[in-house]
């Protein structure tokens, strides 16, 4: 019986990957939730928008490396993405403008904007993998631990190492700074106001004066700051490759929907309890097992309860728990 | 005598490209007055607030504030001229709070509001008690209070009220009448549309009976109500 170890184990492969996660994943969702409360929409093209808000952090990142810029024990990533905010800011505005704002002057059910938001979706995702191809790519620099795994046994003497990556560090401080400003804006700033009005009501947001075309174009901006944060922490935790981005659809969409969509709030649980639910169930428990249980009673196997390979299985199953039992979320959203 | 503050004359017209609902129906109003438009259902009561609102093609006919011809304004603009609508259901934010609810009432303003909110809890007193609440969370009359601040908070000049009574118990309704005449008093002009025609008659300046979408009876509220006619069908004898 060994309680810390198993802990310490237990925390170095399930909790802090799947705080990390958890944040990257709430950051996506978040961008999700806000466009289906304003623009009233489940935006496919959410995960090619982090794909390409990454990219354009990514070559400003090797621009910056080339030119001999960086940004000490921190990844240069972070100096870069500023410009891909902006970068893709341009892009979303510009999507608005040529494909959304017709179908809002239409007055198009929400089920033709979805299907238009897949068009946009193989489009930047055909962008994305024009630019940089469809391959790993690798822009992580800087520090590469904030504590590894040998010097927390040195520390602490125990058996088991519990690493810290400073991707892992950078994207929980950042998740929790962006939430903060997004909680921030929306409760206390007369536009933040104006746009959960808006989402609350839209005709009465119109007859108190609200301008719509602002409310979205405001939105945009903020999801695709979300996006390419999201996106490149993701990339800068994991890798870079377009194909993946497309994947973490599933597990964002779940994430919002768990929640509660249109619920900022439970944008954030969600991701937290789709990461979770994914690192715990693909975790092979035999070591932690083998601490808890008495002398020789190590099993054989590796107590997993699904293949890493089957991953986005438990997106899915969650997903449809939910839709069955509970449709508008955990915080009580829109019913989809 | 001048001409009414608040006209709509003679208005044809119906939703989108659908048929006509209002035939030359004519409803108006002076200032500081209240105009009641009372019917049988289905007679277009709330078409005709909503044509004065700007909210559905007229094809005929025209609005009138304070002298100024506001046909082509869209309801937005009408809300910049002073205009402010309460509409029968989805009249509140349900997930913001009821401070958030007039805050986002007086959105089209720049100056400081704290004065009209409080002016506004002192004509609804239970508002100031519940201003941190959501207000989804509230009564039925309640609600109808923040939905009637919301509206308030412009300071508007004409107040138009679609069936503000719906649902509520006879004595939030009485209530709720006598903050309608309190807010006339202080000089805004109250367009309103009621169910309970024979109450709002008795507070009503002027008063309007519509059938099928024309004029049926009009005149001040007490002749309305002394009108054997109007009685007879209407109001249940």
């Amino acid at each position: 019986m060994d309680f810390l170890n198993a802990f310490v184990a237990l925390a170095n492969y399930v909790l802090v990957p799947g705080i990390a996660y958890g944040a990257q994943l709430a950051l996506g969702a978040l961008g999700v939730t806000l466009i289906y409360g304003i623009l009233r929409f489940s935006n496919f093209a959410h995960g090619d928008t982090m794909a390409f808000g990454a990219m354009v952090t990514i070559l400003f990142t090797w621009w910056f490396q080339s030119m001999g810029i960086n940004f000490g024990v921190l990844p240069t990533a972070l100096l870069a993405l500023p410009f891909g905010i902006a970068a893709t800011s341009a892009l979303l505005l510009g999507t608005d403008r040529l494909i959304y704002r017709f179908y809002r002057k239409q007055k198009a059910a929400p089920v033709i904007l979805v299907i238009a938001s897949m068009g946009v979706m193989f489009v930047m995702n055909g962008l994305v993998r024009f630019i940089i191809g469809p391959d790993n790519q690798r822009f992580a620099d800087g520090e590469r631990f904030i504590m590894r795994a040998r010097d927390f046994k040195e520390m602490t003497g125990l058996s088991e190492g519990l690493a810290f990556k400073t991707s892992q560090g950078i994207t929980i401080v950042t998740a929790v700074a962006v939430v903060a400003a997004l909680f921030w804006f929306l409760n206390r700033t007369r536009t933040g106001k104006s746009m959960r009005a808006f989402s609350d009501n839209e005709d009465l947001a119109l007859l108190s004066g609200i301008n719509p075309e602002r409310v979205v174009m405001v939105t945009w901006l903020i999801v695709a700051a979300l996006a390419t944060i999201a996106g490149t922490l993701y990339g800068l935790d994991k890798s870079f490759k377009p194909f993946t981005y497309f994947q973490l659809l599933l597990p964002i969409f779940a994430s919002a929907i768990v929640g509660g969509l249109g619920s900022p709030l439970g944008a954030i649980v969600g991701g937290f309890v789709i990461a979770f639910s994914e690192v715990t169930v693909t975790y092979a428990f035999k070591k932690v097992v083998g601490y808890l249980g008495p002398e020789g009673w190590e099993p054989d196997t590796l107590v997993q309860l699904l293949s890493t390979d089957y991953k986005f299985a438990v997106s899915f199953a969650i997903l449809i728990i939910v839709l069955l039992f509970r449709p508008t979320g955990l915080f009580a959203g829109k019913s989809v | 005598m001048s001409e009414p503050f608040l006209i709509g004359d003679a208005m044809t017209g119906g939703y989108g490209t659908g048929a006509d609902i209002l035939h030359e129906c004519t409803v108006s109003v002076d200032k500081g007055e209240v105009a009641v438009i009372v019917g049988p259902n289905g007679a277009g009561k709330s078409t005709a607030m909503k044509a004065v609102f700007g909210m559905l093609n007229l094809r005929e006919g025209s609005v009138t504030l304070d002298g100024e011809d506001i046909t082509a304004l869209t309801p937005q603009a009408r809300v910049a001229k002073g205009m402010a609508f309460v509409p029968q259901t989805n009249n509140i934010f349900t997930t913001m709070t009821v401070e958030e609810n007039l805050e986002m009432g007086a959105f089209l303003r720049r100056d400081d509001i704290h004065a009209t909110i409080d002016q506004i809890y002192d004509l609804f007193p239970i508002l100031r008690d519940k201003r941190r609440q959501a207000a989804g969370e509230l009564s039925g009359g309640q609600r109808q209070q923040v939905a009637f601040g919301r509206a308030l908070m412009t300071q508007p000049t004409v107040l138009m009220l679609d069936e503000p009574t719906a649902g509520v118990s006879p004595i939030v309704m009485d209530e709720l009448f006598d903050r309608i005449i309190e807010v006339a008093r202080a000089g805004v002009t109250i367009l309103m549309v009621e169910q309970n025609a024979r109450q709002a008659l008795e507070i009503a300046d002027k008063g309007y009976v519509l059938v099928q979408g024309r004029n049926g009876y009009s005149g001040s509220g007490k002749d309305l109500l002394a009108n054997p006619d109007v009685r007879k069908s209407f109001l249940g004898g």
